[in-house]
Parts: structure tokens; sequence; C-alpha cells
């Protein structure tokens, strides 16, 4: 490129865009590590002078506090089984998706897809009708089936599963969606060669499909471990944490302990620690990944 | 080789089977939002559920607009997908930017703003809240729409697409004496005509379907979308399933149909934006 056209012109391209980022995402993150170390409630929103720097305790609170131990564990909770599910789920809908072309299976594309461009909150109004114990169609057909009825958001441990499953098939769509698009990109010739050598069905699916697959799967891995990480709007309209606290997570705790309670110093310290509980699972994930790239 | 190809066509059968059941489980929810949206109220508590409404109404819609405020809401979120689709511009010229020029500090800036994509929302959501308060800008549209009008990723799948465009094109237009603007507007955006589709369609439903911001900063029911007028409907009429079927449905179906017939295109996009 000739150095007649290194002047104004790119910045002009990029500053609007660059500018909103500057301003809403990376100004931001600065804001909220100092805000982390200061008692910033809706005092100190009305006058600045309102606001003490207070050091560590915001985060020594947060270590002796209750609520952020179990939205910790049910975080947790949500990924150790969401995120498997998610992926097998995914890839085994995917796999099945790709296996014709026919009309049929572009309709059920479609129809796989679906969930996850529905509205959240359409989701939890649908969801809530299909969970209640009394009207809700799911305790109906167990009843059909001379099965004992649900207790879908009312016990704890029950409605952390009833929202993952609601999540799950929320999940699914976007994530399918990648491993059609990566199934797609492997080159047919793989497959014939392996069908000249005499492969199986299953031989050629464990041997060439999934190791293909190996970036996408990456990939989508870690998008769903950051999001699982990050589990907010299915516990927030369901069930806002409850019953018990049962369902609540990490980042339900902070949009509560910052815009119910207002204590923003607080609900920042806690979204760092967030953060980092993020960043380090980020880490470990490629430390895992082999060091072969595919692009 | 003909017992192959008749294991391979039971094969076929049971994989489609397998589909069909699976995608009838998946649309459950959907079939019962559309059955139950068009059920009077008494019929919805009814037990045991019927599966297609026995008095068919358009009561619940009606009464989403006559007595709901969902004109309102609708007009808003009009708004908001409006204004996003100006976000999309300026992701495509930021993505532009990054791809076809060389200028000082380019890598830098780029890296920026990938890592921006890192943090979690909950993290930047205070922040953001305080800042725009500064400003004087909470409980207003401005507020609402400000800050989603850039994405990091949306700007990183232009630059990775505007990569793939031959320079000399665009050396060739300015040959022609074409200004940089006229070469971004006439040239590269037609050229570019796959990868917004698939933006376009992403951008319309996370603007369609936002909830938690302006939930935050509006304060007025004048200034509420569609979802956040849909969860006041949960709060307020609780036990009304059917009226808040019809909200559910009204927010979903444009959704659907409008997916429906670009799909092929968000398939092609991700295989084309190198997520393989």
């Amino acid at each position: 490129m000739g150095n007649v056209y290194k002047n104004r012109h790119p910045y002009m391209f990029i500053a609007p865009a660059v500018l909103i980022l500057a301003v809403f995402s990376i100004i931001p993150i600065i804001v909220a590590f100092i805000i982390s170390f200061t008692d910033l409630d809706l005092k100190g929103l009305a006058d600045w002078s309102n606001i003490h720097f207070i050091g560590m305790q915001n985060y020594s609170d947060l270590i002796s506090d209750d609520l952020f131990h179990k939205s910790i564990l049910n975080t947790l909770f949500y990924v150790v089984i969401g995120v498997p599910l998610v992926i097998v789920c995914s890839l085994g809908i995917a796999l099945m998706l790709n296996y014709g072309q026919s009309m049929v299976f572009k309709v059920f594309r479609g129809v796989y897809y679906m969930p996850s461009i529905t509205n959240i909150i359409a989701v939890a109004v649908i969801w809530g009708y299909l969970y209640n114990p009394e009207y809700g169609l799911f305790n109906y057909i167990l009843s059909l089936l001379h099965l004992h009825e649900v207790p879908w958001l009312q016990d704890p441990t029950v409605a952390k599963l009833s929202l993952i499953l609601l999540a799950v098939w929320k999940g699914i769509g976007i994530n399918m969606i990648i491993f059609l698009a990566a199934l797609q990109g492997i080159p047919k010739s793989y497959y014939e060669a392996a069908e000249m050598d005499g492969a199986n069905r299953l031989q050629i699916l464990f041997n060439i499909t999934i190791p293909l697959l190996r970036y996408a799967t990456f990939f989508v891995t870690i998008t769903t471990l950051i999001g699982w990480l990050q589990f907010f709007e299915e516990p927030f309209v369901m069930t806002d944490g409850g019953p018990l606290d049962g369902t609540i997570s990490m980042a339900l705790f902070i949009y509560q302990k910052g815009f119910q309670y207002s204590k923003f110093g607080y609900a920042a310290a806690g979204s760092f620690i967030l953060f980092i509980i993020i960043i380090a699972a980020t880490l470990i994930q490629f430390k895992f990944r082999k060091s072969d790239t595919e692009f | 080789m003909a017992s192959n190809t008749k294991n391979r066509s039971i094969e076929k059968t049971i994989v489609t089977l397998l589909l069909i059941l699976g995608g009838v489980a998946v649309s459950i929810p959907f079939i019962w939002m559309i059955s139950s949206s068009f059920k009077p109220e008494s019929e919805v508590l009814q037990v045991p559920p019927t599966l297609m409404p026995e008095h068919p109404t358009l009561e619940n819609y009606l009464n989403l607009f006559r007595d709901m405020n969902f004109g309102v809401y609708l007009r808003n979120t009009l708004v908001i997908v409006f204004f996003s689709f100006v976000g999309l511009l300026l992701n495509a010229m930021a993505g532009y930017g990054f791809a076809k020029f060389d200028f000082k500090g380019r890598e830098k800036i780029f890296y920026i703003v990938l890592a921006t994509m890192m943090i979690p929302a909950q993290v930047t959501m205070i922040p953001v809240y305080l800042i725009l308060n500064e400003m004087g800008l909470t409980n207003t549209m401005a507020g609402i729409i400000l800050p989603g009008l850039a994405a990091a990723f949306s700007i990183f799948l232009f630059r990775q697409f505007m990569t793939t465009i031959p320079t000399d094109l665009i050396e060739a237009a300015r040959l022609d004496g074409a200004g940089e603007f006229y070469i971004f507007f006439k040239l590269i955006i037609p050229i570019a005509k796959p990868i917004f589709a698939v933006q376009g369609i992403l951008t319309f439903i996370g603007a369609w379907n936002s909830f938690l911001w302006p939930l935050i900063i509006a304060n007025d029911e004048s200034l509420y979308t569609l979802s956040v007028g849909l969860s006041l409907l949960q709060g307020q009429y609780a036990n009304n399933f059917a009226l808040q079927m019809a909200g559910a449905a009204f927010m979903v179906v444009p959704i659907i149909i409008i997916f429906s017939f670009f799909q092929k295109y968000i398939v092609e996009g991700f295989t084309m934006s190198g997520l393989k």
C-alpha cells in the first residue's frame, strides 16, 4: 500500500467504533477496578465526597459472604453439567443434520436453531408455564404416564437442573451451526479415501470427522464455558435466584448487589473475581489444547 | 455392495426419525406457546389441557395493544433495531479500516478491540451505568442505544471478510480518482453483501431481543422495549397465561419468520468467517 494512503483515512474509518468501544468497554474496566476498592453506593453516586477508598475490604467481605459462596457453587454446578451437555447435544445434532441434503434436513436445521434466537423473556414466560406445577404441560404429561409430578422450580436442586434443561435447549442452536459449518468444510476426498480403504462408518466418525472438528470443538468449548460462567438470564427471569438462593449464579449475585441494593463497589469487586475465574478457565483450556493450529 | 446400500438406507431412516423426534421435542415450547395464545383465558388453565384451542380467539393479541401499551414498546424496539444497524455500519467501517489500511498502531488497536470480547458484561455493566449517569443519559433512548453501537466480534468478522477483497480493486478505484468513502460505499459494501447479510440478521435478533440494558437504563414505561414490557406482563398478569403467550408469540414469531428466510446465509456466513 502506497505511502499516500497512510494518512487520516484509516483513522476516520476506525474512529467511531473504536471510540465507542473505548468509552463503553475499555474505560469501564478501569473504572470497575477502581471502584472495587471503594464503598461506592447511591450516596456516592449523588455526591462523590461520600465515596471512600476502603482497600481490600470488599474482597475480604466477599470471601466471608455465604451468599457469594453459594453463587460460586451454583455456577460450578451449572458449568459442570451444562457445558458438556450443550457440546455433546449440539455435536450430535450437527452430525445428524449433516447426514443428508434433502429438504427435511434443511427444515430441521431451522427447527433446532429456533430456540437460540428466541427472546429470553419469551422463553421464561413459555417455560414458566410449561414448568407450572398445576397448569403446566410437563407435569400433565408425567401424570399421563403415572409418574410423580416434579417440583420443577420449587426445589433448590431440581430448579438448578430445570434451568440447565432450559439453557441447553436454548444453547444448542448456535453451537450446532458452528459444528455444521465445520463439518461442511471437511473435504469430501478424505471420506472417499477412507471408504476406499474399507473403513466403516464408526471408524470414519472417530478417526476422521471428530479429529477434524478439533478447532470447532475448541472454539465451542471456550465460548460455551465462558457463557456458562456468566450464567445470568435464566435464573434472573425464571427464579430470581430462588428457591432458598438455590439458583443464584455469580453473575446474578453481582447484578443484585449492584442494581438492586446499589452496592456498586461491592458488586464491582465480585465482578472482578468472576473475571479472574473466567480468565483462569480460558487459560487452562488453552494450555490443554494441543499446540497444533489449523489456521 | 447391495447390503451396504441397504444398510445405508436403514441408517438414513433411523437418523431422519431421530431428527424428527428431537425436533418435535425441541419445538414443544413453541407449539404450546402458539396454541395457548389463541385460547380464551379460561381455557389455558383447563386440566387436562387442550392441544388445539377449542374456541380460538384473537382477543389476547388485541389486548396487548389495547390495554398493554405494546404499540409503544414495539416503536421503542424498532428504534433500537434501527440504530443497531447504524452501529453495524460503524463496525463494517472499522473492519474495513483494520483490513485494508496500513497505519501506525493498527495491530495494537486491533488487539485491544479483540480483548474487549473477553470482558464479562457484569464487569462493565456498573461502570457503564455510572458513565452514562455522569453524561446525564440514564433514562434516555441515547443511553440505551450508545453502548451497543460498537461490538468487537462484529468488527472482527468484518475484518476477516474484508481482508479477502483484492487490494488491486481498491487501488484501481483510487487511480480512477475515487475518494475513500466513495470506494467504501460504492465498491466495498456491494462486495461485502454476504457478511452484511449474516451480521444484519444477528444484529436484528440482538436488538429485537434487547432486554437487560433497557431494563437498567429506562425508568419510564415510555422507553420500555418489548422484552421489558413482556417481563412486566409476566409480573402483573402472572396467571393469565393466554395473554403472556400472545406477548411471547408476538416477540418470537417475527424473528422465526426472518430467520427462516435467511438461515442459509447464517450457516454460509459462519463457514466463510473461518470458524471451522
